[in-house]
């Protein structure tokens, strides 16, 4: 190990002093190649090597992350079915014809609405959660564990739990409702109230899980300067907002981009909350999401030219969204005041 | 700034590990899928959805023969298996040896060329009633699938609440008070005037459903032109929307949450029950005593359901695979399975068997189920045409349907939402 180090060191030496040594800047060519060669070899291994490290996981990418994307970009400018395979090229005819489809629309809004309706409350939740757990409890790590404990339990069965609690008719949360004089509601019918049902499952599920990567990054803020912030007189809450909030700025920026991505592809939760034949979130579309409207056009209508074109609409909208709570979290420092 | 880097890194290191083992597990999936090992057995895959009680005809087969075997693989529902049929058939490659369709989607099978093997085979001739049969062949009068199980419709209905309302509670009796859908309708407002708290049928859906049964060509002409617009269909959805109103409607949709509780808790007093619901009311409306069926259809006999089992023509054997679909769909089979599962059969000879005439159901009063499903199945005079796009327009239809149900639209707004959803079919 010391070998390479030092060879490293001789390395980086022998590139200076040739050029030192050589009389003049034009040099004279192929008199001293071996030397000239192995520099180079070195050159390349300091410059290149990371390079090389690093590309299995970007050739993977390009294979199992880029090329799907730019595939999907292909199938969507053409008449494209599931079964028959590629059709004529329509150009941009597929996303005229969804952006078109008023289902489209009210589907964006359902996924928005969701997405608003869980990912708010949720990394809330989890950043108070975790503030709360960084604390010195007894029994920690049974207290920190225990919160991961709905991110365990598959989706499937969470929406059946949930399914049964927010029945209509019979459900357990309109009949204890009616002990307080409240009016039954539907849970699958009405749209917003069908949209509150699903965020809290969502949260119900993933709440636990960000509230762990918060409290991670919390482990990670010295200690010190809570302690400093104490002698200066500073309480519990200003020491969470002046400190902790700063400090955990990256990994925050990690949770929002992540509950992003996740919450404005929500499929699994709104679909097995439907109840109705065709599962495409509710009789009137009331809680469907984006890609279950991809579903919807790939499976069910079998038609994967316009399932493609929706992909990238929904691919186009996460990244607007993507970039604007990032520009929205880097405030968060502002808050506490440095930098 | 160095903790973010790290975190990356361990991000993309992770993913790379799960890549790798998703794809090695890939990898050794495939390998088998040719169906003969080492020893010359030939192993046949049975891709099947709820039940369709081949269990123990699998066991006899294994036990009888050496050199083919059958493994079943089992899925929930239809939605499943479909999700899993049509990603296949686009692959090219992965469909069991055996895949059992469901009836209503049959017709899209049908036009799917080339994609299935034709099983014509004079053996089998004569083997199913006549129109289970047309329903097997394609526009070239091959036929695509066996069938399996039908779905003749009696009316299943609560003596018990009918007793309340101070209607007959005799099966007979019942059976001529709901001849024709207008007489059904009409006992039905009786029922809810005296028993206000229970509706008349458990869903909209499944009245629909009865009724589109019976209607000749309910979306699409025989020439596969879809034509929604037209008086019978019309008329299915003037009935079923104006029963909302007037409260014979649970208004859930059928098979959920809510639907399966309130055969617990008095939701409904009838329903339309093909053979197969059965077994679903039997389970969901445990404890419950009354549950009884009538030798009755309004407005002439139904049939609800039936699925047929194909060999895809991806796969790598065949001749076997027609020979187990063959063995499973004959008659003496087909009376095991009914004893096993309640599907009931559509084979001429099964029909005729002692075993499935003499058949009792105790949960339904000991009512002679064998006797009356087999009176219903030879009432079906009508059947509906099912064109490629018969699915994905009943779907439409059933959810324009379910907005009326659950008051989301009336009915003008939700038909004329359903004319624009037919449209977007294509």
């Amino acid at each position: 190990m010391s070998n390479s180090t030092t060879s490293r060191g001789g390395g980086t030496q022998t590139v200076s002093s040739p050029r030192e040594g050589s009389p003049s800047a034009s040099g004279p060519t192929g008199r001293a190649p071996r030397p000239e060669w192995r520099q180079r070899l070195t050159r390349l291994d300091v410059r290149l090597s990371p390079y090389l490290y690093i590309s299995p996981f970007f050739l993977l990418f390009l294979v199992v992350g880029m090329f799907p994307l730019g595939y999907t970009a292909w199938v969507s400018v053409h008449d494209w079915s599931l079964i028959g395979g590629k059709g004529e090229f329509v150009g941009l005819d597929n996303f005229r014809e969804v952006l078109g489809n008023p289902y489209f629309t009210k589907q964006l809004v359902n996924t928005i609405s969701i997405f608003l309706l869980s990912s708010v409350p949720q990394i809330v939740i989890a950043v108070v959660l975790a503030a709360l757990l960084d604390n010195q409890l007894r029994g920690r790590t049974l207290w920190r564990m225990s919160i991961l404990l709905p991110f365990v339990v598959s989706p499937v069965a969470v929406a059946i739990i949930f399914g049964s609690l927010y029945g209509d008719r019979y459900g357990l949360i309109n009949e204890l409702l009616g002990y307080v004089g409240i009016d039954p509601i539907g849970w699958h019918t009405e749209r917003w109230a069908s949209h509150v049902a699903i965020a809290t499952m969502v949260n119900w599920r993933w709440t636990g899980y960000n509230a762990l990567i918060c409290l991670a990054a919390m482990q990670a803020v010295p200690r010190e300067l809570y302690e400093a912030a104490a002698i200066d007189g500073a309480g519990r809450v200003r020491q969470f907002v002046s400190i902790t909030l700063p400090m955990i700025r990256p990994t925050m920026i990690f949770v929002v981009i992540t509950s992003t991505i996740g919450g404005l592809q929500i499929f699994a939760e709104p679909r097995l909350f439907d109840e109705t034949n065709a599962r495409n979130g509710g009789s009137d579309r009331q809680f469907g999401t984006i890609t279950m409207l991809i579903y919807d056009f790939g499976w069910q209508l079998r038609d994967l030219g316009r399932a493609s074109a929706t992909a990238w609409l929904l691919f186009v909208v996460i990244c607007a969204f993507g970039i604007a709570n990032f520009l929205l979290i880097r405030r968060i420092g502002a808050l506490g005041g440095d930098r | 700034m160095k903790t973010s880097k790290t975190r990356r890194y361990r991000l993309a290191s992770s993913a790379l590990v799960a890549l790798t083992l998703a794809t090695t597990a890939a990898a050794c999936g495939g390998g088998d899928d040719d169906g003969t090992t080492a020893d010359g057995v030939t192993t046949i895959t049975v891709a099947t959805f709820n039940e369709f009680g081949y269990e123990g005809l699998i066991d006899e087969w294994n036990a009888a023969n050496d050199d083919i075997k059958i493994e079943q693989v089992k899925v929930g529902t239809w939605d499943d298996a479909k999700a899993n049929l049509y990603t296949k058939l686009a692959a090219g490659s992965g469909l069991s040896d055996i895949e059992a369709i469901e009836g209503d989607a049959m017709p899209a099978i049908l036009a799917e060329e080339g994609a299935f093997e034709d099983l014509t085979d004079d053996e089998v001739d004569g083997r199913w009633l006549p129109w289970v049969e047309e329903k097997t062949l394609n526009a070239d009068g091959q036929m695509i699938g066996y069938a399996t199980d039908i779905g003749p419709e009696g009316i299943c209905y609560r003596s018990d609440l009918f007793e309340k309302a101070g209607l007959p509670t005799d099966r007979e009796e019942v059976a001529g008070l709901m001849g024709t859908w207008d007489d059904y309708f009409a006992l039905g407002e009786e029922f809810i005037k005296k028993v206000p708290d229970t509706a008349w049928y458990d869903s909209s859906g499944g009245l629909a459903q009865a009724m589109l049964n019976q209607v000749e060509n309910p979306f699409e002409t025989d020439d596969n032109t879809v034509e929604v617009e037209n008086d019978e269909l019309e008329a299915v959805w003037a009935d079923v929307t104006g029963n909302i109103e007037k409260g014979l409607s649970t208004k859930l949709p059928q098979w959920s949450d809510d639907w399966t509780a309130s055969f617990q808790n008095d939701g409904f007093a009838t329903m339309a029950c093909p053979g197969w619901m059965l077994g679903v009311v039997e389970g969901n409306a445990e404890g419950v005593k009354g549950w009884d069926i009538a030798n009755v259809f309004p407005g002439g006999g139904g049939n609800w359901g039936g699925s047929f089992l194909t060999v895809p023509a991806q796969g790598e054997n065949i001749e076997e695979a027609k020979e187990v679909a063959a063995w499973l769909t004959a008659p003496e089979q087909q009376v095991k399975a009914f004893a096993a599962k309640g599907t009931f059969p559509s084979q001429v000879e099964a029909l005729e068997s002692g075993e499935v005439t003499s058949a009792t159901n105790a949960f339904f009063n000991d009512a002679p189920t064998g006797e009356i499903l087999a009176e219903r199945a030879q009432a079906v005079t009508v059947q509906p045409y099912k064109g490629p796009k018969y699915s994905d327009i009943l779907q439409a239809f059933q959810a324009a349907v379910l907005r009326v149900d659950d008051g989301s639209q009336d009915a003008a707004q939700s038909w004329d939402q359903f004319l624009t959803d037919v449209e977007a079919l294509g």
